[in-house]
Order: structure tokens, then C-alpha cells, then sequence
């Protein structure tokens, strides 16, 4: 499998979930794992370009594929805009469910590079946050969908 | 100003107790009981111990040889840390595997053998203490009975007189029920205990970590100097992470057993079944008033659920928190509460979730009391209030049961609400929409908030009086270290307390840098919950600058060598008075602490002061929120369309982050109001094990908040500043529920409780309410 564009080959227990794999193995500690029942989205990671719990994911099902995780989003010291947008909109408090967050806002900016208040909302409701009551993680995305060119 | 932590956030470089990783190091998991009350009759780890991958097994007999089989409580009770004799809860920790994965940690408990003889599960608060209730604690010497304390505050006497000669009476039962405060991240811990050096090092989830220290030093009978509690960055606390769990104990021995470094965090579930829940009041209230709406006294009884062992985290002469603030924002003849504590077979805690030490429950009692008083007397809440809301020329004012109130204007806060909110619009549009059939609700809560515990000669936790500590050094080149006795769950502490710094020595709050968290590089401290920080640690800071302040101006008397006395300080500088181009920098003075200088008498060598603030008095913050919601009469489906919150929690230090305080604690609000509950069926089960079955809100059940702020600093605070971390959370659940009653009013509902679930909605307005707190 291939993680951030960086070829792995393990032989790991099949059973082995794939947060677990990220963060044991790898040292990607950037994913978070906060509930095993695919409800809090802390440990949302990309795989084969789609947001996935990677809670819920087997390792074994990942076997060829290729994951990115919240470690790969700046390009070296330059911060992605949704980064950058939950920095200047104090998206952020705890940091917790942080990293699933700007995963799942890059891939709704890649795919509608102008969402509505409503298409945010909708994108991240299948993730919690119990710090900001959301307001501000909506305005870091949209904040981030207005600063396209400094990507 | 932007938060300095969210550099490593955003790279996904944060460290969470689960990312640290030592040489070496073992897991930890619990094996918990599946039954709510049962005597234990044995324990068979053999096949356990036999797993490959097992390094050891702990039972609660392992842990009765040395002495750590319980432990105590921040409320002066005892908790069994891995149960011995029976089990008490669902979900109570019986034995501990150390393995070398967690997976294999998890393997091992499926092979440990339980037997138990099960006993009559006590569920209800009420049934509790009647006469043929199975007792739960007869591990206490002559517990007869499930009886924990009794508590009142006020004057009896004076209130039934009151009650007796009032025009109105009415009075109403409700539940706060039982909810959790949830954090994203988990309880959990990493413990290595040195065999060499016979050190203990435990990082941990942790919002106290002086006072873990303590208790670990206590439990364990290792000296305090060779403990070191340290809390990374930690991923919300709301109070659940106050305590010390039996989690971390085993970690601890498991630690002491092998000689190596174990990890132990929970997962999502034990994390909702054992750790510390919050509420669970079950209130009678009853409010006295004037035909024309002047209230006059509150009277309160509550019935307490603390679950199996009383392990609230509160000051130690206040076992219902501050319950005793239940007079509100109002000016009360008189006010009297009754509190009886129980136990029951449930998960211990109840002060938590952003609760300010239970003022949640009782801002929620006034204020659905004055709907209550409302509804019957047919006025709008909002006249009903302002009529009665205390007067600025009142403060500081001491309310009926006895506290003092630092400063506020109220009428004020309540008018800017009600014009953000469009107040008598919403009046108008919803009668129109009412003729149509369609459900408009409009809810008013206003709360005021006693935070920032507190004056040490009133309160103390385990006989450690409630101050906290701030050190601050300058370096030679004029940044500075800061160290701290709170701990951040996600408040900013990095940035605010390092603006603080900023704005007393006149440098850029980036040249600060904040320690927390970690015992050994902090002083001591009772760390951050209960609104504290800012009016306890945050005092701290600015006087502790304060002080470094004096230290160089004494410095640069001798730089300048002129008196002290004729110099004068403008933001960063002191100068001689009346030569404003003959002045010395921070910085500069900084360097010359350190030089060749012939220091003045006071000064030892180097720019650094340290302090302990023990506050004069609480703060009180203090809000007027108006909630707007939608409802389907056809599905009872509520929907919350806006949400105005006017809160003043004295002078901001950073308005942006007290901005996302005020978000987090609405959320809340909602979540509490509409969906939050751990109920329990007859047999002790707990029905909220798991995200899909306790609901949190998502952004979907969330409206765009609309804030207002106005300013009314606290007089007693060095720069005016009170908390703000819990406001939301306090007031804005009754704010929510007074909308849903308003909306229910052509269907004559006058209370239904929390959560107020599709069903529970539907079940009210068609006038078969239900409990919402335990499934039959």
C-alpha cells in the first residue's frame, strides 16, 4: 500500500484496523481514534481519494491501495488553505477532530470549490466536534474555498 | 490574535496521551462487568496469564495485597478500583491485562472466567432509599441504606412564610437527566514507574495534574518528588478528565509488576459507561409571586443520583456544588434547597460537563421555574423577567442563600439579546403561524454563573485550598517562560495566558512561551475546570507580571541611577520622568539582570517573579439567551432556526477564542436539550454505550450562532477579566427547552423533560409524556 505517496509493505495481523496501522506502525499520529463505531470522524483519512473512517477500515482491505492522511496536506511549510482557514477562523480548539475535519473539507473543496453554508454543514455532519459547536470550522472552510490561489 | 497551538494541529503534530510511544512499552485493557449489581464469587485469570502475549494479569485481589484495592474519592468516599467483593455498575473495572499489543490485551480478557451471584439492581433514585432497597455500599461499616448526604442552603423558615403569604404558587417536577460530557479524545494514561531510579512518571488525561500527584503520592506512598504527572495536549476535558480512574492505577501497577511502560486508553464505550457522567438531578421546584408577576421565593427539593461510589469533584464543604446560586439572576425575598444524595447502580461522577460545579442544574431549575410562573400567570417571559432581573445599583449584591455577586447589569445584557433576536418580530410571526398550525417556539433563559473557585478559606478539594500558582522568568534577551498550575483541554491557554504576559511587560505575547501540564517545570495548582483559568490562573499571570514589573524597574533605577521612584512606565519601558528619551526596555533590563551591574537590594541576578493568587471572591459571569426553534407537530422533530446568545464575562483577553467558548457550550445546549441522555433499563443496563446510541450534535443540528457580548468588569479580578468556559453550557439548555414548551403551548404543555427527542415532543403535546431518563 502506498501512504502519503510512500510505499509500505507490512505483514501485520489482517484484523488490524487501519488507524491503528497508521498510528502504531507508522508514527502518523496525526489520525485520532475516538469511537470504533464510525461516529466521530477523528480518524477520517483518504483512501484511493475517498474520506473513509479508518476506524471501520482492515488493514486487509487496504492491500494495494493508496491512503493520505492529514500529515500530507502542506507542501512542505506551506499550509494548505483549509489549514491555513482553520487557523484564521479559530477552527480549532482541542485539536482532536482537527485532522478529520480539514480531510474531508479538502476533498469537498476539490469537488465543489464554492460550497454553501448547507453543503459544508452537510460534508462534515458525519463528524463530531464537541469544542467549537461547528460555527467556526464552517467559516474556516469557506474561509479556505475564497483563498483557492494560495494553494 | 491567532492561537499559537494551532501550528501543530493543523500538521497533525499535536501529542495526545495515545501518541506517546515508549521503548518497551505494554497495554492495558479493562474487563468490565456486564451486570449492574452482583457479588463476585470468583475470579479465574489462569488461561489469561497463559496467553502468549500476556505479561501480566491484575485482579482486585492483587490489588488488595498492596493495599490499593480501593481508593479514595475527591469526595472523601471510596471507590473500588478493581472490584473485590461485588460489582456495582455496569461497566466496573474487575481485572486489568497487560499485554504486548492492545489487541492481545483485548484477546486476554475474553479468557478471564467471572462468576457472579446477582443482585437486585437499584436504578431509580426515588426507590433508593425506601426501605427494602438492596444496599449497594455495605463495604462501609454499618451502611444500612443507600443514603449519601443530606445538604440545604438558605433560609427555611423565612421561605415557607414568604410561600405561605404569596398570591401565586406553582410548582413543578423535572429531571436534568443523566449526560456525559464526551470529550473526542478518551480518558487514558501511559505509566512507567523507573525500577532503577523509582520514579514514577504518568502522562495522562489529565486537567489537575498537582492534584493527581497528590493523590497518586497518597495511594501509592511514593514521595511527591519522585512522581512527575505530565498532560500532553489533551482533547477536551469538560470535567471528565478531573479524576483519577481506576484505569490509571492498574496502568500504574501494571507498570510496578513488569518493570516496563504500559498504555492503557479507553475506548469509546468504557469511556461513556464508567467515567464520570454529569447531572442526574431529579428537582421539585416551587416558585412564590405577586398576581402581577413580582417573584418572590424559590423552594427546592432535589434528589441526587451519585451512582455507586461518590466521586463528585467539588469543593470539599459543597456536596451539591453550587446548587446554592439556584436564585439566579432574580431579586428573591427568600430561597430554600434541600439536596439528598444517593446511590444507585450506575457509573460514578456527576459533576461534570461544563457544569460550573452544578450551576447548570440549577440555572436550569430558575429558569424553567419563571416559564413555569409565566404559563400560569399568561404574561410573555421576557416582561416577567426583566421585571424581576436584579439592578445594577444592586451589585454587589448577596443573594438569598448567601453569595455574593461581583458585579452585572442584567436589564441591559437582556435588552441587546432581545433586539439581536428581533423580540417582538418573532412574537408577531409566530401568532401568525400559530393560527396556520404551524409550531414557532421562542425561549428566553438568563443565567448568571458563580466561577473561578475559589477563596481557599471556603474551598479546598481533598484539604487543598483552591489557589493557583504563575512563575515567569525573562530571559536575558527579553522573551520569557511562563508556567502555569492550569491545563488546557483546547481553551488557547498558550495564547491568552502569553497576551497577559504581553500586555503587563509591553512583548509580544509570541516571545512567551507557556508551560502547563507538567508537574515537574509548573507550580503547584489546582488546574482547569469550573471556569477557573482565567479568573484564578489568569489573575496569577497579571500579578506575577506585575511583579517582574517592579523587579525591573528596580533594575532600571540602577541602569539609569536614578531612584525607582522617578521613573515612570509606558507599555515594554521604563523611563525617568519628565525625559521620556532616557528609558530602558524590557529586554535591555532583562540583559542587565544578567551583566556586570551592580544590582540594587531586592534583585538577585535575574527578571523572574513568582506568585499564588488565592481570588477574594468568585466571578460572576452572566448571559441573556433567546432560542428560536421549528417544530413538526406532525413528528414532534425540533429544529433549532436560531440561536442569539448575549453573554458578559467581564474584559475579553482574546475575544476570538471567548467567541469559540461561547460556540462550544451552545452546542451543548443543544445536544443536552434535544438529544442527550444515559438511561437505564430496569436491570441496571446502560442504554447510551456508544455514539450511536448516546447522540451528540453535529453541525446539522447546529444553527449559526449569533453572539453578543456587553462588559461589566469584575471588580476584584486584577484586569476585570471573569470565566467564560461553561456560560453556554449553563444557560442555554433551559433557553432550548423554553422554545420547545412555547412552541407546545396551543397543546397546553407547560413542561415536558430533557431530551426532548421526536418522540418525547410528540408524547407531550398528545399529553402522555414520558420519562426520558430510564426505559421500562
Amino acid at each position: 500500500m502506498t501512504v502519503n505517496d510512500e510505499t509500505y509493505r507490512r505483514t501485520v495481523e489482517p484484523r488490524l484496523l487501519l488507524v491503528h496501522f497508521l498510528r502504531d506502525e507508522l508514527g502518523l499520529t496525526g489520525t485520532h481514534w475516538g469511537c470504533d463505531t464510525s461516529n466521530c470522524g477523528t480518524c477520517v483519512v483518504w483512501l484511493d481519494d475517498v474520506p473513509v473512517k479508518s476506524c471501520t477500515v482492515l488493514i486487509g482491505m487496504v492491500d494495494g491501495r493508496r491512503v493520505r492522511t492529514v500529515e500530507d496536506l502542506a507542501d512542505g511549510a506551506e499550509l494548505d488553505p483549509v489549514q491555513q482557514g482553520f487557523v484564521a477562523c479559530h477552527g480549532i480548539q482541542c485539536g482532536f477532530c482537527t485532522s478529520g475535519m480539514l480531510m474531508t473539507a479538502r476533498w469537498l473543496l476539490d469537488h465543489n470549490p464554492d460550497p454553501s453554508d448547507a453543503e459544508i454543514r452537510e460534508a462534515i455532519s458525519g463528524q463530531l466536534c464537541r469544542c467549537t459547536g461547528y460555527e467556526n470550522i464552517v467559516r474556516s472552510v469557506r474561509w479556505a474555498a475564497g483563498h483557492r490561489g494560495t494553494e | 490574535m491567532r492561537r499559537k497551538e494551532d501550528r501543530r494541529f493543523v500538521r497533525g503534530r499535536g501529542t495526545y496521551v495515545d501518541d506517546v510511544q515508549l521503548p518497551g512499552m505494554l497495554h492495558g485493557a479493562i474487563l468490565r462487568s456486564p451486570v449492574a449489581h452482583a457479588r463476585i464469587l470468583s475470579v479465574d485469570t489462569s488461561a489469561a496469564e497463559a496467553h502468549p502475549k500476556v505479561r501480566a494479569v491484575i485482579t482486585g485481589e492483587t490489588l488488595a495485597e498492596r493495599g490499593l484495592a480501593w481508593m479514595r474519592t475527591l469526595s472523601y468516599d471510596t471507590q473500588a478500583v478493581l472490584a473485590t467483593d461485588k460489582v456495582r455498575f455496569q461497566g466496573q473495572e474487575i481485572a486489568f491485562v497487560v499485554a504486548d499489543d492492545r489487541y492481545a490485551a483485548r484477546d486476554a480478557l475474553e479468557l478471564i472466567v467471572v462468576d457472579y451471584e446477582e443482585l437486585p439492581p437499584v436504578t431509580d433514585p426515588a426507590l433508593a432509599l425506601s426501605a427494602d432497597a438492596a444496599v449497594i455500599r455495605d463495604d462501609l461499616d454499618g451502611k444500612r441504606d443507600n443514603h449519601v448526604f443530606d445538604w440545604e442552603a438558605g433560609d427555611a423558615e423565612l421561605t415557607d412564610r414568604v410561600f405561605a403569604s404569596a398570591d401565586v404558587v406553582v410548582a413543578e417536577d423535572m429531571v436534568y437527566p443523566r449526560v456525559h460530557p464526551c470529550p473526542l479524545e478518551t480518558c487514558g494514561v501511559v505509566a512507567d514507574m523507573d525500577p532503577v531510579t523509582e520514579r514514577l512518571t504518568v502522562w495522562a488525561t489529565s486537567q489537575a495534574p498537582h492534584a493527581h500527584r497528590l493523590l497518586y503520592s497518597t495511594m501509592f506512598g511514593i514521595p511527591e518528588h519522585r512522581i512527575r504527572i505530565v498532560a500532553p495536549d489533551i482533547g477536551g476535558g469538560f470535567g471528565n478528565k478531573v479524576a483519577v480512574y481506576p484505569g490509571y492505577v492498574c496502568a500504574v501497577v501494571g507498570s510496578m509488576i513488569t518493570g516496563r511502560p504500559v498504555k492503557w486508553i479507553e475506548d469509546r464505550s468504557e469511556n461513556l459507561m464508567s467515567t464520570s457522567f454529569a447531572r442526574d438531578y431529579h428537582m421539585h421546584g416551587e416558585i412564590a409571586a405577586t398576581h402581577d408577576g413580582q417573584v418572590l421565593a424559590l423552594r427546592v427539593r432535589v434528589l441526587a443520583d451519585h451512582g455507586a461510589f461518590n466521586a463528585t469533584a467539588q469543593p470539599t464543604n459543597y456536596p451539591a456544588g453550587f446548587f446554592g446560586v439556584f436564585t439566579g439572576s432574580y431579586d428573591l425575598r427568600a430561597a430554600h434547597c434541600a439536596v439528598t444524595g444517593v446511590y444507585t447502580n450506575k457509573a460514578p461522577g456527576g459533576v461534570a460537563y461544563a457544569c460550573s460545579f452544578r450551576i447548570t442544574e440549577a440555572v436550569y431549575l430558575v429558569e424553567r421555574m419563571m416559564d413555569v410562573l409565566a404559563y400560569e400567570l399568561d404574561v410573555d417571559p421576557a416582561d416577567l423577567r426583566m421585571r424581576n432581573l436584579l439592578r445594577p445599583q444592586q451589585f454587589p449584591y448577596t443573594c438569598a442563600t448567601g453569595w455574593q455577586y461581583d458585579s452585572g447589569d442584567y436589564p441591559r445584557a437582556l435588552e441587546l439579546a432581545k433586539e439581536l433576536a428581533g423580540y417582538d418580530e418573532l412574537r408577531t410571526e409566530q401568532a401568525e403561524k400559530r393560527e396556520r398550525g404551524e409550531l414557532v417556539g421562542i425561549g428566553l433563559s438568563f443565567f448568571t454563573e458563580a466561577v473561578g473557585a475559589g477563596p481557599r478559606e471556603h474551598m479546598d478539594i481533598l484539604g487543598l485550598g483552591m489557589a493557583d500558582g504563575a512563575e515567569l522568568r525573562v530571559h536575558p534577551t527579553g522573551s520569557a517562560v511562563l508556567r502555569l498550575s492550569c491545563m488546557s483541554q483546547g481553551q488557547g491557554h498558550q495564547t491568552t495566558f502569553a497576551q497577559l504576559v504581553g500586555e503587563e511587560l509591553g512583548i509580544s505575547p509570541d516571545e512567551v512561551e507557556v508551560v502547563q501540564g507538567d508537574t515537574d517545570q509548573t507550580p503547584f495548582g489546582l488546574g482547569t475546570y469550573g471556569s477557573r483559568s482565567t479568573p484564578v490562573s489568569g489573575a496569577a499571570v497579571v500579578l506575577v507580571a506585575r511583579k517582574v514589573r517592579e523587579r525591573a524597574r528596580l533594575i532600571a533605577s540602577a541602569m539609569l541611577e536614578v531612584s525607582p521612584d522617578d521613573l515612570e512606565w509606558e507599555k515594554g519601558r521604563w523611563f525617568v520622568r519628565g525625559v521620556p528619551d532616557h528609558g530602558r526596555t524590557i529586554p535591555e533590563i532583562a540583559m542587565a539582570a544578567h551583566s556586570g551591574l551592580e544590582l540594587p537590594e531586592g534583585v538577585e541576578g535575574q527578571l523572574a517573579a513568582d506568585c499564588v493568587y488565592n481570588p477574594p471572591n468568585l466571578t460572576y459571569p452572566f448571559g441573556a439567551y433567546i432560542c428560536v426553534v421549528d417544530v413538526d407537530a406532525e413528528t414532534g422533530q425540533v429544529s433549532v432556526r436560531r440561536f442569539v446568545a448575549v453573554d458578559d464575562c467581564g474584559v475579553q483577553i482574546n475575544p476570538m477564542i471567548v467567541d469559540g467558548q461561547v460556540h462550544r457550550g451552545l452546542a451543548d445546549g443543544v445536544g443536552m436539550a434535544l438529544m442527550e441522555v444515559i438511561a437505564f433499563d430496569r436491570d441496571g443496563n446502560h442504554l447510551g454505550g456508544s455514539l450511536m446510541d448516546y447522540l451528540l450534535p453535529t453541525a446539522l443540528e447546529c444553527p449559526s450562532w449569533e453572539l453578543g457580548y456587553t462588559v461589566t468588569p469584575s471588580p476584584h479580578h486584577p484586569v476585570g477579566a471573569k470565566g467564560i468556559g461553561e456560560s453556554a453550557t449553563v444557560g442555554s439548555p433551559a433557553a432550548v427547552v423554553n422554545a420547545v414548551m412555547d412552541a407546545l403551548r396551543p397543546f397546553r404543555v407547560r413542561h415536558a423533560d430533557m431530551p426532548l427527542t421526536p418522540a418525547a415532543v410528540w408524547c407531550a403535546a398528545h399529553g402522555t409524556p414520558f420519562r426520558t431518563d430510564r426505559v421500562d
